[in-house]
């Protein structure tokens, strides 16, 4: 089936190459592609049209139509006349239901075609609603493109790379190569992408094929598709050489197996050695397509018709099929029995690019495309995208009556004059509601030709229309290639090792991995209560500010006051916007009267950071702030013997008297520089220990080994429900402020000014619409985080937290409800698994309410 | 940059501040931070329709004691 050895071939007849299509093995030479081998190994239908389930054959041959898209190795939509042949590569048909020669679904065609019209799936199948899923599902298997398999994971790994080049030059055919070599002389650091596996010998620039450019982004950035490699380009001239696209003529049987592009034959003939056909009938508009017939007489093809459109313009053209096999074409009565139809319009410049970057995009009513004109600057065209095509004339929009303007979508003649009837009479309106130019080939096939049926239809002229918004991808990518890399950088703190030996349960909390627990929480969180538990807290964002002006600073941010707070003690804050919305929480420790070491939450930390420079960027108070975050590490030591294994680690007076509630000491664990403060999240006694990383894993052994249990996340959340103490973000939202959320005491509205203060006033002035409260079951149910408060039937608010208590014994809980339900006792119900059930208000904490073993 | 009021606004100045931003098709001075990098706050006066930047700055001791003011935005093309 192959011609004798061509010059310009591309294969390597020496090597073999062998993969399958379904099923069956198919011999290959290496350079040929999947559709190239096919076709030799005599498959001629590659596909079934999107709607209609068509037969469809080679058409382009440049992966511009949708015709050979197959599935292979379980990636659709792979344009197999592009897609180089591989040993082992499994290829599958696509779209259809039985097999490319009998596909069951073809039926939509030949029942279906005459009662499905543009828009008949929008119309018809929207009633009754409650058939819908019904009918999607029969729509998603109809119509469509290939399948993902969703099950089959991630098996390739994708990279992206940055490139700077003085000229970077798409499209690398005669006017991209001629550029290139003249910038390379020039001395310019080069950059040539070609969309095609082509060979190129000896350049002396850097050429990536198969590459496509993606599309022209801000600032002349240039992503590039090179398989495997996304290469983000960033030229100082950008070089479009993208040529031009021949487009399809519109007749009857325009879609026909058999119906090629020239230049799609021309490449099976001079870059595979394959003769396209027997008989060939060539109707073209230019002499580059024109030139073919040359190529077909090499190949021993013989040609029955040439028609130069620009001498003699047909007005009836239609072609006959079998099968959906061409086997006939009349041109204005003239019958000519053939297989092969070349057939093409004047040739389109491939402008996108150009247009995505800028430049203006006219008409040109003498040759009958649309050309690109005032480039911005940097952004050069060459060669034919520029517009030099030689000599044309305008194509006709229709060779007879019907015939597809559009193979992607299965658009025709009638579907467009449709669309104008009912009132889409603009050209964005129209190809939003036919899906015209918004298949695979992107408009590449059917922009220009859609125009030309559209001015014709309006009685108005293509300029009038003008073009449809080019936007990226040009080429169709990969998502897998825009996700880039699976790897998902984690932070790990300095004992997290630790937790993975222990066998603890590991999540995503934010950009940390964290332990959830260490297998048995409650457990967890009992020893916390009757012994003494540790956990790891590295995660809090920790923060030092220093400087003369540090206490003005906090004044000014923080609600509550920091002037009062004398050196030694810490003072619980919560960050308000001028909103006066809750933004982050956590406890300021005064060092001494110029030093602060603030903590924030562990998700809050980035963004506290931020929000302190910026204030700080406004004010210019004299202090620095340090950020310490990954510097430190920190663990809460808890429980009411804490401080007797503490006594033993330190020389430091850890006692009810020397370091009291709410005090912060520095001094030195077990010969470790420690910050000690002895705050209480989860509610029994407790030390934070913030200490220098390195000696992460040392203190935590030790802690372990004096005695003290690990506790993780999940223990921890249990315990401050005890104490009723909330988690910004998981309590409150972006609509909380301080006063709602049940901490009035720490707005102190008297102060001069602070961030956030006039919107609390006001808010105290309207009154609260919601307030968080606790609660707790009647029985056992524990609802569901963002479970329906109900009271009287009526929807009235919402679980924030909730949790099963061992220590109180109940189901416990925080929730927003109407200001009248938060009072002791008031009873309302929470949905929880579809039943109603009772809830009581609980104001105080569940557990050690006057706090007497927090400050013993 | 939008001027945070001094005093004790109302109700709708503290709205605008806190809400409303012109939406300016000119030159308008913005706050910028490098976030991946040294974490600087500056300021730039930047081009909306065109992206370009036209001038960056640290902000002034006596600016910030002022409180920025926002440039006078150019009469928007209609």
């Amino acid at each position: 089936m192959r011609l004798p050895p061509q010059p310009e071939e591309l294969l390597d007849r020496s090597r073999e190459v062998v993969f399958s299509f379904r099923g069956e093995p198919v011999r290959a030479f290496a350079g040929d592609t999947v559709g190239s081998a096919l076709f030799a190994s005599g498959q001629r239908v590659f596909s079934r049209s999107f709607k209609y389930h068509r037969r469809r054959g080679l058409l382009c041959c440049s992966g511009a139509c949708p015709n050979c898209m197959l599935t292979v190795d379980g990636s659709p939509n792979v344009r197999a006349c592009i897609e180089p042949v591989r040993d082992g590569a499994v290829v599958e048909p696509q779209n259809v239901v039985g097999s490319l020669e009998r596909d069951l679904l073809s039926v939509v065609d030949k029942v279906g075609r005459p009662f499905t019209p543009v828009g008949f799936y929008y119309r018809t199948m929207i009633r009754p609603r409650r058939l819908w899923p019904l009918y999607e599902r029969f729509l998603r298997n109809v119509a469509g493109l290939g399948r993902v398999d969703k099950h089959r994971g991630r098996t390739t790994r994708y990279d992206a790379e940055h490139r700077r080049v003085d000229v970077l030059v798409i499209g690398g055919g005669r006017s991209g190569l001629a550029a290139a070599r003249a910038a390379a002389e020039h001395g310019d650091r080069v950059l040539l992408v070609d969309e095609n596996a082509r060979r190129f010998d000896g350049e002396p620039f850097e050429i990536v094929a198969p590459g496509r450019a993606l599309g022209v982004y801000e600032g002349g950035l240039v992503p590039v598709d090179a398989g495997r490699l996304l290469l983000r380009v960033r030229a100082g001239r950008i070089v479009v050489a993208t040529g031009a696209v021949e487009q399809p003529l519109v007749f009857p049987g325009n879609d026909l197996v058999g119906v090629m592009l020239p230049d799609g034959a021309r490449r099976l003939i001079r870059d595979f050695a394959l003769k396209p056909g027997e008989r060939a009938v060539v109707l073209a508009a230019d002499d580059r397509a024109l030139g073919v017939v040359d190529d077909l007489e090499r190949a021993g093809v013989e040609v029955v018709a040439r028609v130069d459109l620009r001498e003699r313009d047909p007005a009836e053209v239609s072609a006959e099929g079998r099968r959906g096999r061409l086997h006939a074409v009349s041109i204005d009565g003239a019958r000519h029995d053939c297989d092969l139809l070349l057939a093409a319009g004047a040739p389109q410049p491939a402008y996108s690019l150009l247009a995505q970057a800028g430049a203006r995009i006219s008409y040109d009513a003498a040759r009958g495309v649309f050309v690109p004109s005032e480039l911005p600057p940097g952004v050069e065209a060459v060669g034919r995208v520029a517009g030099d095509l030689g000599r044309l004339h305008p194509t006709r929009a229709c060779h007879g009556k019907g015939g597809f303007v559009c193979i992607c979508e299965d658009v025709a003649v009638k579907d467009l004059k449709r669309a104008i009837a009912e009132g889409f009479d603009s050209i964005e309106l129209a190809k939003r509601y036919t899906t015209v130019t918004m298949g695979p080939c992107q408009g590449r096939l059917c922009h220009l030709p859609s125009i030309r049926v559209f001015a014709r239809e309006q009685g108005t002229d293509e300029a009038a229309i003008g073009t449809t918004t080019a936007r990226p991808p040009w080429s169709p990518v990969k998502l897998g290639l825009l996700a880039g890399r699976t790897h998902e950088p984690a932070r790990l703190t300095a004992i997290h090792h630790r937790h993975v030996e222990a066998g603890a349960d590991v999540i995503w909390t934010g950009a940390w991995r964290r332990p959830h627990s260490y297998g048995d929480a409650p457990a967890e969180a009992g020893r916390v209560h009757d012994a003494v538990g540790v956990i790891d807290v590295s995660t809090l964002g920790k923060l030092l500010v220093v400087g003369p002006d540090a206490v003005a600073f906090l004044e000014r941010l923080y609600p509550n006051r920091y002037g009062d707070l004398r050196p030694g003690r810490v003072r619980y804050g919560v960050l308000s916007t001028d909103a006066g919305r809750i933004m982050d929480d956590g406890t300021v420790a005064r060092l001494d009267e110029e030093r602060f070491y603030v903590t924030t939450t562990s998700t809050g930390a980035d963004s506290v950071l931020g929000w302190f420079e910026w204030w700080n960027a406004v004010w210019q108070l004299d202090l620095e702030i340090v950020n310490l975050t990954g510097a430190l590490a920190a663990v809460n030591l808890a429980g009411p013997r804490a401080r007797e294994l503490l006594t033993g680690l330190t020389r430091t007076d850890v006692s009810a008297e020397g370091l009291r509630y709410l005090d912060a000491q520095e001094g030195w664990v077990a010969g470790v520089p420690c910050l000690m403060l002895r705050i209480g999240f989860v509610g029994e006694l407790g030390y934070e220990l913030h200490f220098p990383s390195p000696y992460g894993e040392y203190l935590w052994d030790l802690l372990l080994e004096w005695g003290a249990t690990p506790f993780g996340l999940e223990a921890q959340r249990i315990l401050r429900l005890e104490k009723q103490h909330i988690i910004v973000g998981q309590d409150t939202d972006s609509e909380s402020n301080v006063l709602d959320a049940n901490m009035a005491w720490i707005a102190k509205l008297d102060k001069d000014d602070f961030v956030g203060k006039w919107a609390l006033e006001h808010a105290q002035e309207r009154g609260p619409r919601e307030l968080l409260v606790g609660f707790e079951m009647a029985n056992g149910a524990v609802p569901p985080e963002g479970g329906q408060v109900v009271r009287a039937g009526r929807p009235s608010g919402r679980v924030t937290s909730a949790r099963w208590s061992e220590q109180v014994g109940r189901a416990i809980g925080l929730a927003w409800v109407p200001p009248d339900l938060a009072e002791e006792d008031a009873a309302f119900e929470i949905r929880v698994d579809g039943r109603l059930e009772q809830a009581r208000v609980r104001l105080r904490p569940f557990f050690d309410p006057s706090g007497e073993r927090l400050k013993a | 940059v939008t001027r945070r009021p001094r005093g004790a606004p109302s109700l709708r100045e503290l709205t605008d501040y806190v809400y409303f931003r012109r939406n300016v098709a000119g030159v308008q001075r913005e706050w910028w931070q490098h976030r991946f990098g040294c974490e600087l706050w500056f300021l730039a006066d930047r081009d909306t329709r065109t992206n370009e930047v036209l001038r960056v700055e640290l902000p002034q001791a006596n600016e910030a004691k002022a409180q920025p003011e926002p440039i006078a935005p150019e009469a928007p093309d209609v």
